[in-house]
């Protein structure tokens, strides 16, 4: 779960680590008085969740009450990589002089955490990681011990970052390593740590990453999470419906039990030369009314043209997909799109002598479920 | 020959007393595998199934001789039930639970590598060597004894693959699911190891997906170490960038490590074939034997 930059900003801060001077506005006069208060000039941020907000318009610098009201005017409901923004950040804004980059994650590989200090802040740091590795000092961090701190003072050695600053980056670093550690972070990112004309650092962007695995620890961030829930209408359904869902834009719904499976299947039906329209993953033993969620959920998508449900029973039980794809389709009508259904595993035969065969299509293995699925898709398309 | 499990391999269920914990038990020992134990604090002396249940896993090496546990404990409770496992000095530790904290299996694996023990998961389906032992909660009927080891990353895939093979006459001599999270005890090359070593194992099964590079370090090892033959199949070739695929680990970053393409290209360079789908997997291993 990935917090905004105003949520990540405010737990910076609280921790210690100097942010700008920052308030919320939802309208253009709430804009006005946050800009007022802090003084001009303030940078007018989008707060939604997409990697260059700057280029696409989504943050504007302004010096006065005029340029702050056109700024606001403009960013506040505009349509940012698809998303809407409700929402800005008036910040002050920060004359810097140099820009650095500090980060914590943790290494999948190594199974370890690893802190990370840069002099080349304020640019894609995945890109200096593939260009210049050298440019950043990393410490791996052994999770029995934490972060010693000699490892911050190294990594900021490391780094080539001003002696005059490093009391200050390695403190930022150590914070940043205890915040992340303390509330579960995936990555936690200041980029740019902005240095200022008085050789002082301030916090100009902050990203926080949090385990979702880990929230039912970390109450305050789960109530951010239900705060931060914005975005694709289809995901926020699915939030409710407590589904694993990635909307893509093909017209291929695609329903399934366990991750690996259902990307396979996506990657199936684009093999055979269609174009899945989402990844749903129903989880391990779904019963019926989650099945027929799970087709509600993928018929809201206007983009659909068929449906391929494809189950391969261990905890979840044959009987019971087909019984929640009975009650779901039996509510229509006119089953609104084809659905082709492939069970597989525990039960599959009680469930295939359920199944109401006059409203869908069964296919006995994965390869022509989704052979056929991609077939009627190009059909209704058509 | 198998690889981890047998019928000598002595189960405790941490966690047996709970509504996942019995109903799995009872299968396990359906399926013939030897449940010696049970370990939730608090409820020693009592019986599920008729197993003992124990206060402490200690407890149940003690008086049982278990040497292997399965974790089906809520994911709050997961972490702590693996260190005890440890503790206790079992040696083959499968935790089925899914939901636990990245952080919590940072200090676990610390944990494990200070030991010689065995950990299969964090959320993964388990370990079956076909007719003898089954330890988690895979479906026992699809699969059948043979020559083929099986390692996968993802558990409804694994059933796929299986019984893409099965279909076909062609039975495992050990199926591992190794869990589909960031960080997990027994990798991709740990259980290559052990296939290798198996003089049964005629021919390995490989079935990964996008994030992470334990495929690219899989087949660097294969090129390396491996003899026997092995055939792959790599999930998520159409996953967007940035987006997690249902398991926490199965996701390709924004630099664009961790793609299928990647993968599918290690392995081809290792000399491994990867199926387009799950069924050209078996056929690549019907080829193999």
């Amino acid at each position: 779960m990935k917090l905004h930059e105003y949520q990540a900003k405010g737990v910076f801060a609280d921790a210690g680590i100097p942010t700008p001077d920052s308030r919320l506005a939802s309208d253009v006069e709430g804009v006005i008085a946050a800009a007022e208060e802090i003084g001009y000039p303030v940078a007018i941020k989008a707060q939604v969740q997409v990697g260059g907000r700057g280029k696409a318009g989504g943050i504007e610098l302004v010096d006065d009450d005029e340029e702050a009201r056109a700024a606001a005017d403009r960013i506040l409901g505009m349509d940012l990589k698809g998303y809407h923004v409700d929402r800005v950040l008036v910040e002050e804004a920060v004359e810097f002089t140099d820009e650095l980059y500090v980060g914590v994650t943790m290494d999948r590989g190594e199974a370890r955490p690893v802190a990370m200090v840069s002099t080349k802040g304020g640019v894609d740091i995945e890109a200096v990681a593939e260009e210049t590795p050298e440019a950043i000092a990393s410490e791996h961090v052994d999770p029995a011990f934490g972060m010693h701190s000699y490892q911050a003072r190294k990594a900021v050695y490391d780094a080539g970052v001003d002696p005059a600053l490093a009391r200050d980056v390695s403190g930022v670093l150590t914070t940043l390593y205890r915040l992340w550690d303390e509330r579960d972070g995936a990555d936690a990112e200041i980029n740019p740590l902005m240095v200022t004309a008085d050789d002082e650092v301030i916090a100009a962007d902050a990203v926080m990453n949090v385990d979702e695995d880990a929230l039912f620890r970390q109450p305050e961030l789960a109530e951010m999470e239900a705060e931060a829930a914005s975005g694709d209408e289809l995901e926020r359904k699915a939030d409710e419906y407590d589904f694993d869902y990635v909307r893509l834009s093909g017209n291929v719904g695609i329903i399934g039990n366990g991750a690996g499976l259902v990307m396979t299947t996506l990657d199936l039906v684009d093999y055979y030369g269609g174009e899945p329209a989402n990844f749903l993953d129903v989880g391990g033993g779904a019963k019926a009314e989650r099945i027929a969620n799970a087709l509600d959920m993928v018929f809201s998508d206007e983009n659909v043209d068929s449906v391929v449900f494809n189950i391969f029973g261990g905890i979840t039980r044959g009987d019971e997909v087909a019984r929640g794809i009975n009650e779901a389709l039996e509510g229509f009508e006119e089953v609104p799109k084809p659905v082709v259904v492939r069970l597989a595993g525990t039960n599959w035969e009680e469930g295939m002598e359920i199944l109401n065969e006059e409203l869908v299509t069964v296919e006995e293995t994965l390869e022509s479920a989704v052979q056929r699925a991609v077939e009627y898709a190009q059909e209704v398309s058509q | 020959m198998s690889v981890l499990v047998d019928d000598d391999t002595r189960v405790v269920v941490q966690g047996i007393t709970g509504g996942e914990g019995k109903f799995h038990t009872g299968q396990m020992i359906e399926y013939g595998t030897n449940v010696v134990a049970g370990a939730v604090p608090g409820r020693g002396g009592e019986e599920v199934h008729g197993v003992p249940v124990y206060d402490t896993v200690a407890g149940a090496v003690e008086a049982e001789d278990a040497n292997a546990s399965v974790v089906l404990v809520p994911p709050a409770f997961a972490a702590d039930a693996m260190f005890e496992a440890l503790g206790a000095d079992i040696e083959l530790v499968v935790a089925i639970t899914e939901g636990v904290p990245t952080q919590d299996m940072a200090r676990v694996k610390r944990r494990l590598d200070e030991t010689d023990a065995y950990l299969i998961g964090p959320n993964c389906p388990g370990i079956i060597t076909p007719g003898e032992a089954k330890l988690g909660i895979l479906p026992g009927n699809i699969f059948a004894d043979g020559n083929v080891g099986l390692v996968s990353r993802s558990g409804t895939l694994t059933y796929q693959v299986v019984d893409n093979l099965t279909q076909r006459g062609i039975g495992q001599t050990t199926a591992i699911g190794i869990g589909g999270d960031p960080i997990i005890g027994t990798s991709f090359i740990d259980a290559l190891e052990l296939f290798e070593n198996d003089p049964e194992t005629k021919a390995i099964a490989m079935c990964g997906e996008i994030g992470g590079e334990d495929e690219e370090a899989a087949a660097a090892y294969i090129d390396e170490h491996v003899e026997t033959p092995v055939a792959g199949f790599i999930a998520g070739r159409t996953a967007p960038p940035g987006k997690r695929m249902g398991h926490a680990g199965a996701i390709v970053s924004g630099s664009g490590t961790g793609t299928a393409r990647s993968k599918i290209d290690a392995l081809n360079d290792a000399g491994v074939p990867v199926g387009d789908t799950p069924e050209e997997v078996a056929e690549h291993v019907e080829d193999f034997l």
